[in-house]
Formats: structure tokens, sequence, C-alpha cells
């Protein structure tokens, strides 16, 4: 068994991060789920997050939000609509962030699971998401 | 004959326009570049993407309950033309090219008694379609202000056009953009993005575990896929203006050369005839005495 998985992290404007990792913890929109090597094959969608790539030299993290995960037995594919490192996630990026998803209007209560999934995602990198 | 002073006049406009066309062959080469490099950056994900989409797309196109994005609504009776050109001219045929197939592409479906709405992106194409067709103008998006295009722009445009079909506007969308092949060559194309239309093959073999359903991911994958599908046109939109424009500018420029070469013969042509009719002068009015 192999014991790593190729990870691939791309936004549409640019490739962020390809790397052999060991596992992956990816904000599904259901739920955190992690992928290891040999995981069955799945293709989840996204919330606005925190992924966490743990590989050989340590582990990465970037703030990830829209888009989908496809989850393979060797490779993790992130496409991700907005997807950053984590250092350089500011607290203007998070209002933003949070303007756009109460602009975005649609369903009341799937405005509200994504404003609070931000929040989250803000206390989780230390800012504090302003109402 | 033209005075030579005339003539001397006429080069030096000559040289300073083949210096300013020269300058803007260079200045188009470097943002090719630039463009390139963005359109091959942004290609991995929407590879992906269209990969991913084509394969949900193949298991729910027969579901009743199938996106409406997907299915479509029913008709086809209104379409929409969003004709992406550039903000500025002096580049070939690159505008006049995407809007000469707009046009062709408008008229078969009014021949057909369908409705065409037409949504600009990009000045060139506006005036060009103009005068026959700026009775079917619904909008228009200036890109004027925009240096590099972002995921943002693609994002507002779909955004514009996913809301006049929510709003029930029309049935059909398609996005005319020119294809970059090379420096010498770009297509003008026309594709379909509402209803989604993939291409069978790019569907991955592997059998996927959808979470939350396939359905959930379609409903809330389409509409950005529209957004990466224009993203994708604007770029490499961006890649063919600016290789129209660079060859085109190599042409004025070597055209702009033989230009100066042609009349540097006839002014000095001209010079000498002068010094000859001076001496011819001279000499019989030495003769004379």
């Amino acid at each position: 068994m192999a014991d790593t998985l190729q990870f691939d992290l791309v936004s549409p404007e640019r490739r962020l991060a390809s790397v052999t990792a060991r596992e992956v913890q990816i904000p599904a929109s259901d739920g955190d789920m992690t992928a290891l090597p040999d995981h069955a094959p799945t293709i989840t969608t996204l919330r606005p997050g925190l992924l966490r790539v743990v590989h050989g030299g340590g582990s990465d993290e970037y703030v990830v939000s829209g888009g989908f995960a496809e989850i393979g037995a060797t490779a993790v594919t992130v496409l991700a609509e907005q997807a950053l490192p984590r250092a350089e996630v500011t607290q203007a990026l998070l209002d933003a962030m949070l303007a756009d998803a109460r602009a975005r209007g649609g369903a009341a209560d799937a405005t509200a699971k994504a404003v609070a999934d931000i929040t989250a995602l803000g206390e989780q990198v230390g800012l504090t998401a302003r109402t | 004959m033209p005075n030579l002073k005339d003539l001397k006049n006429r080069i030096n406009s000559v040289k300073s326009t083949r210096k300013i066309t020269k300058a803007m062959q260079m200045v188009a080469a470097a943002k090719l570049r630039r463009a390139q490099e963005a359109a091959e950056q942004a290609r991995p994900y929407a590879e992906r993407f269209n990969a991913v989409m084509a394969g949900l797309a193949q298991s729910t196109r027969d579901s009743p309950t199938a996106p409406r994005l997907l299915a479509g609504t029913g008709s086809d009776q209104t379409h929409l033309l969003v004709v992406m050109t550039a903000e500025r001219g002096l580049c070939g045929g690159f505008n006049s090219s995407i809007a000469k197939l707009t046009r062709s592409h408008a008229e078969k479906l009014r021949r057909e008694g369908k409705t065409v709405k037409i949504l600009t992106v990009g000045k060139k194409g506006r005036e060009a379609l103009k005068r026959d067709w700026s009775a079917s103008f619904v909008g228009h998006v200036d890109l004027g202000a925009v240096k590099r295009i972002g995921y943002a722009n693609a994002q507002e445009i779909a955004q514009d056009v996913l809301s006049r079909f929510d709003a029930g506007d029309f049935d059909v969308a398609t996005i005319f953009f020119s294809r970059f092949q090379s420096v010498i060559s770009q297509v003008p194309t026309a594709q379909q993005v509402i209803p989604a239309s993939f291409e069978e093959d790019a569907a991955p073999s592997t059998l996927y575990d959808y979470e939350p359903s396939e359905e959930a991911i379609l409903t809330d994958l389409l509409p950005r896929g529209v957004a990466t599908q224009m993203f994708s046109a604007l770029l490499e939109n961006a890649a063919s203006e600016q290789g129209a424009r660079m060859s085109a500018m190599d042409n004025a420029t070597r055209n702009a050369g033989d230009m100066i070469d042609r009349l540097t013969i006839v002014y000095n042509r001209s010079r000498q005839a002068k010094i000859t009719s001076e001496l011819i002068e001279i000499i019989s009015g030495a003769e004379a005495l």
C-alpha cells in the first residue's frame, strides 16, 4: 500500500500547490473529512474553511472557499474558487468574504450557513468576523 | 513630380509611423507573453473542472429533476449571444472576425424565427454590431479599466448572465471569442454555455462517490462552470488580441519600411534630376557667352 498521495490545489487563476502528501484535511460541505492514501474515489463540494495538508516536511494550511475536491486512491485534487495560503488571509479579506456571502442572497439558511462557516473560519485563523 | 521638401516631409512622417508601430509590436509581444502565461496557469483548473462536470452531467442528464442550467428550459426560442472582443483596435482582423461570426450566427437564428439578444463584452464588438443589431443589445460589460483579467471579472459577467437566465430572459446562451492557436492564427469560436454542453469523452472513467448527492453538487457547480468557461474564454481572447496586434503591427512596420525605401529612391532620383538640370543650365549658359 502506498503511504503517500499526490495533492494538487488549483484556483482558476493559478496552481497553488502540488506536493506529495500523507494526508489532506478537507472542509467539505457536509463536514470535515480527511483523505488518506487508498481512499475510495469521492467527489465533494467545499464550504469556506481551512484545508490542511500533512506531508513529509510538516504541514501547510490554506483557506479555501467554493469549488470541490476530487479524492482518489493515489491523488487528491482540490479545485477552489478562492484559495490562499493561511498566512495571506487578512481581516479585510475575511470581511470581503462575509459581505460577498451576504450579498449573494439565495435561501436564507444557505446564507446563514455560509456566514457561520466564514465566522468559524475566522476564529480558526485568529481573526474575528465583524457583523 | 513632387518637390524635394514634400518628399522629405513624407519620408519623415512614415519613419515616425514606423517607430510607433514598432513600439506597439514590442508592447504587444510583452503583453502576449503575460497573457499566454495567464492562460496556461488557468488551464489545469478548467480541464479538471470540465472533466468532473462531464462525468456528473452524463449521469444526471436524463433525470427529470436535472438542473435547468444543464437540461435547458425545454425551449430554444430566445438566444443570448455573449460577444467578447477587445477594448482597443489596431489588432488586425481580431475584432472584425469575431463580429463576423456573431453576425452570421445571429442572422441564421433570425431566419429560423428565433429571438436574438446580444450582450457585448468589450467596446469594439459593440461598435461593429451597432449598425445592424443595436435593437438586440441587452447589455454591455466594459473591461476598459481592467489591466489584468481576473476570475472576478468572469464571475461578474457570469452573474449577470445567470440572473438573466433565472429571470427567464433567454433559453440558450452562446459565447463568442477567439481561440488562441498561435501568433498568426486565432480562430473565432462560438461555444454554448447554457444549457451546459460537455464533450462526452472528457468524462473520467472512475466511479465516484458523491457527497452530498450528485444533483446537489451539480446545482452548486453549474453556475461556477459558467464562470469558469467565461474566464477561459476571456483569457484566450486576451492572448488572441495581443497575438493579432503583434502580427498586425509587424506587418505595418514592414510596410512602412518598404514605403520608406520607395520614397527614398524617388527622393534621390528627383534630387539627381534637379542637379543635372542645374548643371545643364550652367553649361549652356557658359557656351552662350
